[in-house]
């Protein structure tokens, strides 16, 4: 426990940051770029929470992230609740989403889970296309709330997402560090002999299925208010599912570190990009990096830095 | 049974149209050094697999300590104090052995253990692989591989320890290091199974011993008796 | 809204769908029903299949199906060449669970957005003799663009069958999955047998693709439609059982029909989905698996 509170000192100073960066006024594009980037923080945090320490790969990232912001949709247009709420109930859907998955299929092969969180985003998107509500295929404009906290709205989300970007660092940090947290990772390594040497692997499994959804989800609550138009193809954009992956295995999987570095460098890379060649370039370019990261520097950029350093 | 550790009562396992256990029974009493040996195919690793919980879905009962733990997931099972070592070692490739070993000493053996690092290199150094705790398991020799396959069943602290096919493989002097091991672990009260295909090892070591042959229990006895029996000689030699 | 002519023309199409189905999931029933190798980038394969004999009925009015057939020792020759760097970079080193899906993940999405740079979005479609043209049998109409792939589906399932069962890679390639060691006492070389048979799983993509792009116009994000599909019908028939893969297959293609016709198309997906979760579920050996 003392270890945590420097972490959630050093969290609190870093959300202090941005408040600051927010005050300063510099060119308003930083603010939507950061967010992003800082989407992408949680997003590949989350991810890494189950693909990197469980060994379970989530290839239905943009299921987990689009019901997180469709439940907020779905609240604001009933509603009207506040962001908290948004946030907390679009975190719990996906939760429960993870869990009703996972609950399927973390019993057989890990493969099966895979494949099913792959299938999982292409239904979900139809039938989200098929409900009137929430816009159906033709998508919904939102109207954020007037009065934000620095005047201006992206500002605001801007320090909402450095907020949500330090939860989920700290969370998988936490966990990581925890008993759960070597847990997981003896049954990333072997997940019979785990079995066999008293833990509880499916309990952990499930655990890990359900935070991880829970941050995907609070990753995409606040997406309505930042885009201003959500329809099915930006909200389940494939660009969340490879990034998800790239991310945490360009920096590194077994540590909270990687998927950070991850997300800073290629968010980065992609936002400087995305004024220079096509978006479909970007995926073309992000796709061969991931092949190339996971054939030839399988442990990222943290296990380069290791191996230099010589262990 | 009275007295008796272990009970396993007509244990039936299939797997799709093949039967790899056709009504299996016995018991293994406490302290004691119980063998199970049979030609290759005959059920051992399977009945190995249901006693441990590795493996569902068998008809039959499996007393334990006293409670019926039949539908008792392999992590409880490891935590009543049944703990298998595998035949080939599956170590964690992650961790150092001293991780290796805070695994099951967290897990398992939780309520059993104050010091959890001191136990752990103590458990290593009595094992003889002490020098190497702070190093993972990729650069271990063969045996060393199974000796740390048997730390970590060590570490979670069992009532019932069951070797498999440790010594598979293994040259003749390190047959007698893995043998001094499991004696000593006898010693210190623990009930062990040994299922092997060395011989001399199992004459040796076992007080009672168990011969399967294509899923049945064909002879049960002490060595002298098991050697004697026809019923045995012919499963391994054929007519 | 229920007639007998409706139901009638549900369930043709979807026995003919479901022909066509089990084509495309033959590739999958091998390399992941036997394998056991997750190649969810089978689907992108399939989809670069059907661009093939678009590019050559386009430009020279080739028929699809001769498109097909005539590039599987191409695509024969890919599969072998992807398998061989899954294995060095990932089997060997036993890394298969997490790196070795994320490769295919990453190789299913390189795939699908080449297409995708050089053939935009736009829906491509093949013109052949047949497309436009049907029959009339007891009162249901079947047009050809669906009776031909799921003829050519069928055949290709028998001569599976036959290849595994009767040719001896076929029977290595049986074994591969059952036994590594028995073979190697054999003196055949596991790898080279996984090698060939991943290569004729991806060899199947290549006549798939054909018939795919003759039942429907295609997008490079089709696969994604069919990567819920395959694996549902070689989970549901049991892994590894290619007859198994055919029951599936009509069983799929009846239950989307029904859907389509009753419900509205756009729930055929969630039916794959379904069957998956529900076979994972229930009985994950599937109908005929081992």
């Amino acid at each position: 426990m003392a270890r945590t509170v420097p972490a959630l000192i050093v969290g609190l100073l870093v959300v202090a940051a941005g408040i600051g960066l927010v005050t300063l006024r510099v060119n308003p594009y930083l603010y939507f770029a950061g967010y992003v980037i800082l989407q992408y923080v949680v997003i590949a945090t989350a991810w890494n929470i189950l693909g990197g320490y469980a060994g379970y790969v989530n290839f239905g990232t943009p299921a987990f992230f689009a019901m997180g912001a469709y439940t907020s949709v779905f609240l604001i247009q009933s509603t009207r609740a506040p962001l908290p709420v948004l946030i907390l109930a679009g975190g719990l859907v996906s939760a429960l989403l993870g869990l009703g998955i996972g609950y399927l299929t973390l019993r057989l092969r890990g493969v099966f889970f895979s494949i099913a969180t792959l299938a999982l985003s292409i239904v979900l998107q139809t039938m989200i296309m098929n409900w009137e509500y929430v816009g159906g295929s033709r998508g919904l404009s939102v109207i954020r709330p007037s009065g934000p906290p620095f005047g201006n709205y992206v500002m605001f989300l801007f320090t909402v997402m450095v907020t949500l970007a330090v939860v989920a660092v700290v969370t998988a940090r936490f966990i990581e560090r925890s008993w759960v947290g070597r847990g997981l990772a003896a049954l990333r390594d072997n997940e019979e002999a785990a079995e066999c040497m008293g833990v509880p692997t499916l309990r952990l499994k499930l655990f890990a299925t359900t935070i991880s959804g829970f941050l995907l989800g609070v990753a995409g609550a606040p997406f309505p208010y930042y885009v201003t138009f959500v329809e099915p193809n930006s909200a389940f954009n494939l660009d969340y599912a490879v990034n998800a992956l790239a991310m945490p295995m360009i920096g590194g999987t077994t540590s909270w570190v990687g998927p950070v570095i991850g997300a800073v460098l290629l968010g980065s890379a992609q936002q400087l990009a995305t004024v220079t060649i096509s978006s479909e370039m970007n995926l073309f370019i992000v796709g061969i990096v991931l092949v190339a990261f996971v054939v030839l520097a399988p442990e990222g950029l943290l296990g380069l830095v290791r191996r230099l350093r010589g262990r | 049974m009275a007295g008796a550790l272990l009970e396993v009562q007509g244990i039936v396992k299939r797997f799709g149209g093949f039967t790899a256990l056709n009504g299996v029974t016995l018991h293994v009493k406490a302290g004691e050094r119980f063998g199970l040996i049979g030609p290759n195919g005959s059920g051992k690793t399977t009945l190995i697999n249901c006693i441990s919980g590795a493996l569902a879905g068998y008809a039959g009962r499996i007393v334990f300590d006293g409670g019926d733990i039949t539908t008792l997931p392999a992590h409880r099972r490891t935590r009543l104090g049944i703990v298998r070592s595998f035949q080939i070692p599956k170590p964690f490739t992650s961790m150092t052995l001293q991780e290796n070993l805070d695994i099951p000493l967290e897990y398992a053996a939780r309520e059993r253990s104050q010091d959890a690092a001191a136990d752990a290199a103590a458990i290593l150094d009595s094992i003889g692989l002490g020098a190497k705790a702070h190093l993972k398991p990729a650069g271990l020799t063969q045996i060393e591989m199974r000796k740390l396959e048997l730390a970590r069943a060590l570490a979670a602290r069992p009532k019932l320890l069951i070797s498999d096919e440790a010594m598979a493989g293994l040259s003749s002097a390190e047959v007698d290091d893995i043998l001094a091991i499991l004696f000593r672990l006898n010693e210190q009260g623990i009930t062990i199974i040994m299922i092997e295909h060395i011989m001399r090892a199992v004459m040796r070591f076992c007080e009672r011993i168990a011969v399967l042959d294509a899923g049945q229990l064909i002879a049960e006895g002490t060595p002298q008796e098991i050697v004697r029996n026809h019923a045995v000689e012919k499963a391994y030699l054929g007519e | 809204m229920f007639s007998w002519d409706l139901l009638a023309n549900a369930v043709v199409s979807g026995l003919l769908l479901g022909g066509f189905y089990a084509a495309v999931s033959l590739g999958i029933s091998l390399i992941f029903g036997l394998l056991e190798i997750a190649n969810i980038a089978q689907p992108a394969f399939v989809v670069l299949g059907a661009y093939a004999a678009y590019v050559l009925n386009n430009a020279y009015e080739v028929d699809p199906i001769l498109t097909g057939l005539a590039f599987t020792p191409v695509f024969y020759v890919l599969g072998a060449v992807v398998y061989r760097v899954y294995y060095e970079s990932f089997e060997r080193r036993g890394d298969e669970a997490l790196r070795g899906l994320v490769f295919f993940f990453g190789l299913l999405f390189i795939l699908e957005v080449s297409l995708s740079l050089k053939f935009g979005v736009d829906y491509r479609l093949v013109q052949t003799a047949y497309t436009k043209t049907s029959i009339e049998f007891g009162g249901v109409g079947i047009a050809f663009r669906y009776l031909v792939p799921c003829v050519i589906g069928i055949a290709m399932t028998l001569a599976l069958y036959l290849f595994l069962s009767r040719t001896f890679y076929g029977r290595a390639i049986r074994a591969v999955s059952q036994d590594q060691q028995a073979l190697r006492l054999m003196g055949v070389n596991p790898i080279q047998i996984k090698t060939i048979a991943f290569g004729v799983g991806i060899a199947a993509a290549s006549l798939a693709g054909a018939l795919l792009i003759c039942i429907a116009p295609v997008i490079p994000s089709t696969d994604r439609d069919y990567i819920g599909r395959m694996f549902a019908i070689t989970v549901l028939g049991g892994m590894g059982s290619i007859g198994g893969t055919l029951v599936a297959g009509i069983i799929l293609g009846v239950a989307e029909s029904f859907m389509a016709t009753f419900f509205g198309p756009s729930w055929s997906l969630a039916v794959s989905f379904g069957i998956l979760l529900i076979a994972l579920a229930v009985r994950p050996a599937g109908l005929f698996g081992r």
